[in-house]
């Protein structure tokens, strides 16, 4: 069973989270157009590749981004929301 | 006669404790430390089993855990594996798959037929569906394993959790070293094999040489004494998972073992050559021969032919000489080698060593199974047996010393990349994950000394990647093997009258080999599957590399590039009783449970929880007391229990906000006080969930969530606010918090006994949420009107739900007050025209749709599905949900929900909902129609199971009290009160 780490709660074994989906930015729905707001809705990029991704420890109710690469399942790296230090 | 040989040091047999156990009738003594198998060739029996498909009688192979061919039954114990199975005292043992016992299984026919059944046989003979059944009958008949005795007691296995830095599998000459190195580097360290002790080929494989035997001895000693290192025995390491987790199988358990780097020193399994009756009883593998002496202290036969491709087959044969057993002759498949000490020990002894030679076949003993004889005959220069130049050895069993396959099921498992490597001629890792490392036999290397090097090697690679000892010097990996080879490249030699086994498993054949080939199944996977090579019990462990030898041969290719299959996790077999988990469904009660129960409610699962769907009546019927239920919340008072529903709290400045972006409806206008209906949307605009928000305050709401919908939806909406960052904070009080509906027309009367609360229309309106004082109990009161009549939700700390319940079943005594269940509710909220989120929408359902245009506010600057509202909004929309009702004369079997709404040939709608309605008496429903059918008044059509059609008439909602007159005050409550 793999190991997710958790910024808040260290590490944890992968059964305590769940996936919340990519990070993907919302565009502002006041300026685009129907055709973009609709692949934003239902279009998901499923070509394999480092993704950051939203996931949440569920005892805790924390919700932080992972790092994954989707290709070889390997979590890169984990931190909160908005406590990006490399970006 | 007993084959026993005289006490030798580092024996497993416990001489003192003798043991007695029965086998097919007879007495079967041993010693403790015994496998049946070990006990069973100590006292001269060679059959031990029934090949599976031909019924050939088989001895020992490997001796090593996959001897598939010699399964034993003990009572209700199936199929234990006598090779390495411990014998125990009174044991009554049996081999499966005989018609009659061993010796003499009736189904040995099967021999004889088998020209008749070729490879592939099932697939090609069993199309015809008419006979199948009887194939299948007389299959299933003959094939098979142990027999079942359905009485065998359910066994419930523990499972562990273990931890440790560093896991070492396999505890041979590599493992030992590498947990020795990586203990001594300050590593937490646990070690486990499979066997009953440690030291894996140090102890057998000694070429008559006892140092060796005392160096491993050595090594499993400084192990055993180290402090930082477990020793596990008897336990498998049966599969790898992700991130270093790696199942540990003992008899007793099933350990879950998160190491924190594995090193993988797993070894080889010795395979067999390929040659005619290659499954006579006697002919065995050299190093099962070396387990029988060393470990049992049992004589594997008297005179041996040795047939070898590597010097570990003169090291066996020097092996038997030490213990006097007769070595006719060493048949070695390779060109004349230049001398060494090995060869010239077997030459002091007069053993005659036939290099460039195989072994063409193996003759039966005439009067009694086993081996008698081996043909041996020399080899052109391709390869190619001369039999013209035979001759004829007598013997009662013969070696094999040919090659070997590494053990690498859980390094392919974990996602090594191998290679095939010429040198060593097997598959060596090339790339390994990080924190998965190799040493020993599975990563190449095979002399004593390489081997320990190789462990070490590893350990300080694992202690480097575990940030242990940064300093440590990296050993490179021992260079290959170029003197020898321990594997030949093709231990194969074809015969015309076939009965040369390539799988003992299945009884495969060389010549299954050919013709699957012949038919196109030319590739390693394909082979496997119209072959069943490697499909066995066994899973390959002793075929798949001939298999994969011989396929490269049939098709001009290298091991390597004709590759191998990956053996899935558990690579070996681990009982079922091993795996089985405790049945865990969680299921949530509410605190009133015990009092729904005491009141004969009958339970329905909803979400996780049980809730009472209604409470039984002695000499009622379940419509009875439903309808019951519904009539007295419509002229009495009811009370359900509603605390299952979500229950969540939200504070602080953008409190108000944060709910106008997550639902549809406006919450900043709301008055301090005050409750509304609140409908939440997903992205694309489609209906998820509904409740009611209450405002407490200035910045602080209480709301609900469906009852199915409320982790998720709280999961959800923290998301949210980490994605927003807004200056509130959500709290779930699903728990924490219970909550009744009390409601009728007597629900203030009733209530109005509990609290000092002024419960008039006009100082608690219908809507209107207060904090009050209930009973003693501090609630929150919120006046809804799901069921249609005037009503509270009453919430309150969850422990203080039963006071409550009991509060309110006293105080409305005199009014009548019962406890509704879950189907009163959807019949009182179907008369009301209130639909269920889940139920009465679907994956699809936009609140247009649904006739929830009125809860969304599409001025607000933006909610969760407005973009995706504002794209639809100029579409056509595709149906519509409506109320429906039956003819009130309507008798027979009423429509279902699902059923399909039908207008002419065409799929029209379906129903969603559909209840008698204790009322109106008659049928309500909601369905979704086209929007041509939508208009009150509409007939139309609905197609039940059996096809007949039923019509309805399209009505207006709500069925009951369209002006909510229910709710209001004056007039309602005098008229009910008159009637």
């Amino acid at each position: 069973m793999k190991w997710m780490i958790c910024p808040v709660n260290g590490a944890r074994p992968i059964t305590e989270f769940v996936y919340g989906g990519e990070v993907r930015p919302m565009p502002d729905p006041q300026t685009t157009d129907d055709e973009t707001w609709a692949a934003y809705v239902f279009n998901r990029q499923g070509a394999p590749g480092i993704k950051p991704e939203w996931w949440c420890h569920t005892p805790s109710q924390t919700w932080f981004i992972a790092e994954r690469n989707t290709l070889t399942d390997e979590v890169l790296r984990t931190y909160l929301y908005g406590e990006d230090s490399a970006a | 006669m007993s084959h026993r040989l005289p006490p030798l040091p580092g024996e497993w047999i416990d001489r003192q404790h003798p043991i007695d156990a029965l086998f097919e009738g007879d007495r079967l003594p041993g010693y403790l430390g015994d496998t049946i198998t070990s006990a069973l060739w100590a006292a001269g029996q060679r059959v031990l089993g029934r090949s599976f498909k031909y019924h050939r009688p088989r001895g020992i192979l490997s001796f090593a855990n996959h001897d598939i061919n010699v399964l034993v039954q003990d009572g209700q114990r199936l199929n234990g594996r006598a090779d390495v199975t411990p014998l125990t005292a009174g044991m009554v043992l049996s081999a499966v798959n005989t018609d009659g016992g061993v010796r003499g299984d009736r189904r040995r026919i099967l021999d004889f037929l088998s020209p008749f059944l070729p490879v592939g046989f099932y697939y090609k003979a069993f199309h015809n569906k008419r006979l199948f059944p009887f194939w299948e009958r007389m299959i299933r008949n003959i094939s098979g394993l142990g027999q079942i005795d359905p009485t065998t007691p359910h066994i419930r296995t523990a499972k562990r959790y273990d931890f440790c830095d560093v896991l070492v599998i396999g505890a041979g000459i590599s493992g030992l070293s590498a947990a020795l190195t990586a203990a001594n580097g300050g590593a937490d360290v646990v070690i486990v094999d499979e066997n009953a002790r440690a030291g894996g080929s140090g102890g057998y494989q000694l070429g008559g040489d006892w140092s060796r035997a005392e160096q491993t001895q050595a090594l499993v000693d400084a192990v055993q004494q180290h402090k930082r290192i477990r020793l596990y025995t008897d336990t498998l390491a049966a599969a790898y998972y992700a991130d270093y987790w790696v199942p540990l199988v003992d008899g007793e358990r099933l350990t879950k073992m998160r190491a924190k780097a594995v090193i993988m020193a797993n070894g080889a399994y010795e395979q067999p050559a390929v040659f005619r009756n290659n499954d006579l009883p006697g002919v065995m593998l050299a190093s099962a021969a070396q387990r029988l002496i060393y470990r049992y202290a049992v004589k594997p036969m008297d005179r041996a032919v040795v047939l070898t491709a590597n010097f570990d087959g003169y090291r066996a044969a020097l092996d038997l000489a030490e213990r006097g057993i007769q070595v006719q002759a060493i048949v070695d498949l390779r060109q004349s080698q230049s001398s060494n000490s090995l060869i010239q020990a077997l030459q002091a002894r007069g053993i005659p060593i036939y290099f460039q030679s195989c072994i063409y076949e193996a003759k039966g003993h005439p009067t009694r199974d086993g081996v008698a004889s081996a043909v041996i005959c020399p080899l052109d220069a391709e390869g190619v047996p001369q039999p013209g130049f035979s001759q004829e050895i007598p013997c009662d069993g013969i070696l094999m010393s040919v090659g070997w396959a590494p053990a690498a099921n859980l390094l392919y498992q974990a996602g090594t990349r191998m290679r095939f490597d010429d040198a060593v001629q097997q598959f060596i890792p090339d790339q390994l994950p990080a924190g998965v490392f190799a040493c020993g036999r599975v990563n190449g290397s095979y002399d004593w000394e390489r081997k320990k090097q190789d462990g070490d090697r590893a350990a300080l690679d694992a202690l480097a990647f575990l940030g242990f000892s940064p300093s440590l010097p990296s050993i490179p990996r021992p260079a290959p093997l170029v003197e020898e080879s321990p594997s030949h490249s093709y231990p194969v030699v074809d015969h015309p009258a076939g009965k040369n086994f390539v799988d003992f498993d299945e009884d495969l054949q060389f010549k299954d080999f050919k013709n699957a080939a012949q038919e196109g199944f030319d590739n390693i996977e394909l082979l496997k599957r119209f072959t069943t090579v490697g499909m066995g019990p066994s899973q390959g462990k002793h075929s798949n590399m001939n298999a994969l030898r011989i396929l490269a041969r049939i098709t001009g290719k290298t091991p390597g590039d004709v590759g191998t299959t990956t053996a899935r996790p558990f690579f070996h077999p681990v009982p079922l009783s091993h795996l089985a988990g405790r049945g865990f469904t969680p299921e949530r009660h509410t605190p009133l449970h015990s009092r729904h129960a005491s009141m004969n409610a009958v339970f329905m699962p909803v979400g996780a929880w049980r809730r009472p769907e209604y409470y039984a009546q002695p000499g009622k019927s379940r419509e009875d007391c439903i309808r019951a239920e519904v009539n007295t919340v419509r002229t009495g008072v009811g009370l359900i229990d509603v605390g299952t529903l979500g229950k969540l709290e939200i504070r602080g400045p953008d409190a108000a906000l944060f709910l106008e972006r997550v639902y549809t409806g406006r919450y900043s206008n709301l008055k301090v006080g005050m409750s509304r209906y609140a409908l939440m949307l997903d992205e694309a605009g489609v209906v998820i969930d509904d409740g009611v928000i209450a405002r407490f305050g200035a910045e602080h709401f209480y709301f609900t969530t469906t009852t199915s919908g409320a982790a998720a939806i709280y999961r959800e909406l923290a998301r949210l606010n980490t994605l927003w960052q807004m200056d509130c904070g959500l709290v779930n009080l699903t728990g924490a918090r219970s909550a009744i509906n009390l409601a009728g027309p007597y629900a203030r009367a009733v209530l109005s006994k509990l609290t000092d609360l002024d419960l008039s229309g006009s100082a608690f309106p219908y809507l209107g949420v207060r904090e009050a004082v209930i009973a003693g109990i501090p609630a929150l009161l919120m006046r809804v009107g799901f069921v249609g009549e005037w009503g509270y939700e009453i919430h309150v700390p969850a422990e203080f739900a039963p006071a409550l319940w009991d509060a309110l079943l006293e105080a409305g005594q005199s009014q009548g007050v019962t406890p509704f269940g879950v189907e009163a509710q959807r019949r009182l909220r179907l008369e009301k025209g209130h639909l269920i989120v889940g139920q009465d929408t679907d994956g699809l359902t936009t609140p247009r749709e649904a006739n929830l245009g009125w809860a969304v506010k599409s001025d607000k600057p933006f909610f969760i599905g407005q973009r995706s509202l504002q794209a639809m909004a100029s579409r056509p929309i595709q149906h519509l949900l409506v109320g429906f009702m039956l003819e009130p004369t309507f008798q027979g079997t009423p429509p279902q929900e699902c059923h399909l709404v039908i207008d002419g040939s065409d799929i029209a709608g379906r129903v969603t909902s559909i209840t008698f309605s204790p009322t109106l008496q008659r049928y309500i429903g909601l369905a979704y129609v086209k929007p041509s059918l939508s208009t009150v008044g509409t007939s139309i059509f609905i197609r039940l199971s059996d096809r007949s059609m039923i019509r309805a008439t399209v009505s207006p909602t709500p069925f009951y009290d369209p002006d909510n007159t229910r709710q209001k005050e004056p007039l309602l409550q005098r008229q009910e009160m008159a009637v």
